[in-house]
């Protein structure tokens, strides 16, 4: 049997899990707040155009919209101001063989809930590599908080000073990108940067360094409490948008039962 | 003394609700200026400009000398009843069902006699004060009024039947993050308001005056205008005891068309200021035109705040007054909608606020939001349809009526240059 004729037979067998790490596009689903002056990210809407009815008998449908950065979201180099003279920069030029690769998930999720600035840093990097073997090149880096089971105003969590969410340091993106040579790094919170990024040097490191250096973001993850440290595929692939700094995606990984 | 009106007892589910019935809406075109003076709340009639007569009712010609320049002028309002009766049968449906009605003639001091509606606290043959107010059928008709204000004269079933008073109603304040909304609830508390909903958009967002509401006991729902889905809730939820909608929906940003140089801003004006307009008037309209004459706390009134910018373009808010100029051109539409059935829609016009942020490079005077709760309450209890809180709303009103064109002129002045 061919690997991917024993692939479909291991997912349809079950013996290959597929986990969905994606929330549902719902209107209410939280996104970034910046300062009232500066544009804003649309939230997610949806617009009836008929519901078999007189506006069209037999079939119901919707007009939606929404931001490239709406929902569990895919960021393209070309997002940040760092990458925007990279080749292939926007999600439509990506090479898609890049949108499925391996992950690697760090689960912060004891310090993430006890402290909501909760930093990724080398050592504790170090440490994971430690008890489950080096990054491999390529791959994607998953911070594991469980933020995604945060509802309503402690997702965001936002005060007087700005939100509050965790996210790594500047040394350790630097870290996965120049040691480990990650293929992009994900997060369950609203941004691959901490609540507090803008006050790292430099402002917002995980999008500055990432996009930077033609890395990839994924953002608003659900679940990654589901998957292992480290063995699973993580399948990636955002729409195909004209010069798109990003996209909304389904974002799925096949972990192996064992 | 007008015997006081009680809360309403709880609907009776096992009948059916009372279908709106008008009083009767023809009028000359002449006659239609005493709607418009009735729709602020003036009480004015036709003084010929060649003999000086005043006369009623409206006509093209003067009734003394011919002349067809009848300007209208706002009137004393004193007059006597000097005869009265009471009507106990009517043909038309409307004053059927609120038999018996009283009506009379009044001379006024003016000059001439007039034949009015009489408030239930007026003596025979007593002094009065003569006013004018929308009736049902969105026409204005002349009320004569004790000369002294009489204990809960604005209970009497005529004062209820030609205003919204908030008082034993169910009002919706559609967006609780609105800068004038705790104003706003305070206000309509104290004008007796049964119930306070507040729609919240965003509730993952917190806002501080948030807890201000709480405290008020206004009881906060969700709801984004921007989101169709969520206002249809609502209203699926609510609606059937919505009595007077207030929309404080408004998304403001300074800016016009270059100096913008995107339409991200203008999108989200459009998407609150005009579609979430139409969102909640779609969702929320037609039960409340359905209980226009369900008793007590019938449904009365649907207000929109806009800005005066909608009237003429108020830079440096340009696009946001043009999408003001859309709200008012949909309400215009939905008071055409609700004719029939009795439900008023009010619009409260104003200039920059005192509480939103983005007024503030501006200098004073500004609009306060208790001055600007005051406006709306008062506008409830007078039944009125335009209402102009604030100098600089006056100012834009009366220089708009005077010549749109030098009014506009102003407002675009491009600046001493070279």
């Amino acid at each position: 049997m061919s690997t991917l004729a024993n692939l479909a037979t291991r997912i349809a067998s079950g013996e290959i899990r597929v986990v969905d790490l994606t929330h549902t596009l719902d209107p209410d689903f939280p996104v970034i707040i910046l300062p009232p002056e500066f544009g804003q990210c649309a939230r997610f809407r949806m617009e009836e155009i008929s519901a078999y009815d007189h506006r069209g008998p037999a079939w119901k449908w919707h007009n939606i919209s929404m931001s490239e950065h709406t929902g569990t979201h895919f960021d393209a180099p070309a997002h940040w101001i760092s990458g925007r003279d990279l080749p292939r920069a926007a999600v439509d030029e990506i090479d898609p063989a890049d949108f499925i690769g391996p992950v690697c998930v760090i689960d912060c999720s004891q310090g993430a809930a006890q402290d909501e600035d909760f930093e990724l840093t080398v050592p504790l990097i170090e440490g994971w590599e430690a008890a489950h073997g080096r990054i491999p090149a390529g791959a994607w880096v998953l911070m594991r908080t469980d933020w995604s089971k945060r509802r309503g105003a402690a997702y965001l969590n936002m005060r007087e000073d700005g939100p509050h969410s965790p996210g790594p340091t500047p040394e350790a993106i630097r870290f996965l990108i120049d040691q480990r040579d990650i293929r992009g790094f994900g997060v369950e919170t609203v941004g691959t940067d901490a609540g507090q990024g803008s006050h790292y040097t430099p402002p917002y490191p995980a999008h500055y360094y990432l996009h930077g250096a033609g890395r990839f973001g994924l953002q608003c993850l659900s679940d990654l409490d589901q998957l292992p440290a480290t063995g699973a595929v993580l399948i990636a692939a955002p729409l195909k948008i004209k010069n798109g700094t990003g996209s909304p995606l389904r974002v799925l990984a096949l972990v192996e039962e064992t | 003394m007008t015997h006081p009106l009680s809360p309403p007892p709880k609907k009776n589910p096992q009948k059916r609700s009372v279908s709106p019935t008008r009083p009767p809406e023809v009028r000359s075109r002449a006659a239609l200026h005493l709607t418009a003076a009735a729709a602020e709340g003036r009480f004015a009639l036709q003084r010929c400009a060649d003999c000086g007569k005043v006369q009623y009712p409206p006509r093209d010609a003067c009734s003394a000398c011919l002349s067809t320049d009848l300007p209208w002028q706002d009137m004393a309002p004193g007059g006597t009843l000097i005869a009265e009766t009471t009507v106990q049968t009517s043909p038309r449906l409307y004053f059927r069902e609120r038999m018996p009605w009283r009506a009379g003639t009044v001379q006024l001091d003016a000059g001439p006699t007039v034949l009015a509606h009489i408030h239930g606290d007026v003596k025979r043959h007593a002094r009065v004060r003569v006013t004018v107010r929308l009736d049902q059928a969105g026409q204005g008709v002349l009320v004569a009024l004790p000369e002294t204000d009489t204990p809960n004269m604005e209970d009497d079933p005529l004062m209820r039947a030609l205003s919204a008073d908030p008082k034993h109603r169910r009002v919706l304040i559609t967006d609780a993050r609105s800068a004038q909304a705790p104003a706003l609830a305070r206000a309509l508390q104290k004008a007796g308001a049964a119930i306070i909903f507040a729609g919240e958009p965003e509730s993952w967002r917190p806002y501080p005056q948030r807890a201000e509401l709480e405290a008020l006991g206004v009881q906060i729902l969700p709801m984004d205008v921007t989101d169709t889905a969520s206002v249809q809730k609502l209203a699926g939820e609510i609606g059937g005891k919505t009595d007077i909608l207030i929309n404080t929906a408004r998304f403001l940003r300074p800016g016009g068309v270059l100096d913008r140089g995107d339409t991200g801003f203008a999108r989200d004006e459009l998407e609150v200021n005009y579609l979430g307009l139409m969102r909640l008037a779609q969702a929320f309209g037609p039960a409340m035109c359905a209980r226009a004459s369900d008793g007590v706390n019938a449904a009365a009134a649907w207000v929109n705040l806009l800005s005066v910018g909608a009237l003429s373009n108020a830079r440096p808010f340009g696009a946001y007054s043009a999408s003001q100029a859309g709200a008012y051109s949909l309400s215009q539409s939905l008071r055409a909608e609700f004719r029939p059935s009795g439900l008023r829609v009010m619009n409260v016009f104003f200039g920059p606020t005192e509480e939103d942020d983005w007024y503030q490079p501006l200098p004073p005077p500004r609009v306060t939001a208790s001055a600007l709760a005051r406006s709306v309450v008062d506008g409830l209890q007078r039944g009125l349809e335009d209402v102009w809180c604030g100098d600089i709303a006056q100012d834009l009103r009366d220089r708009f009526r005077r010549d749109p064109k030098v009014l506009e002129r102003e407002m675009t002045l491009g600046g001493e240059g070279a």
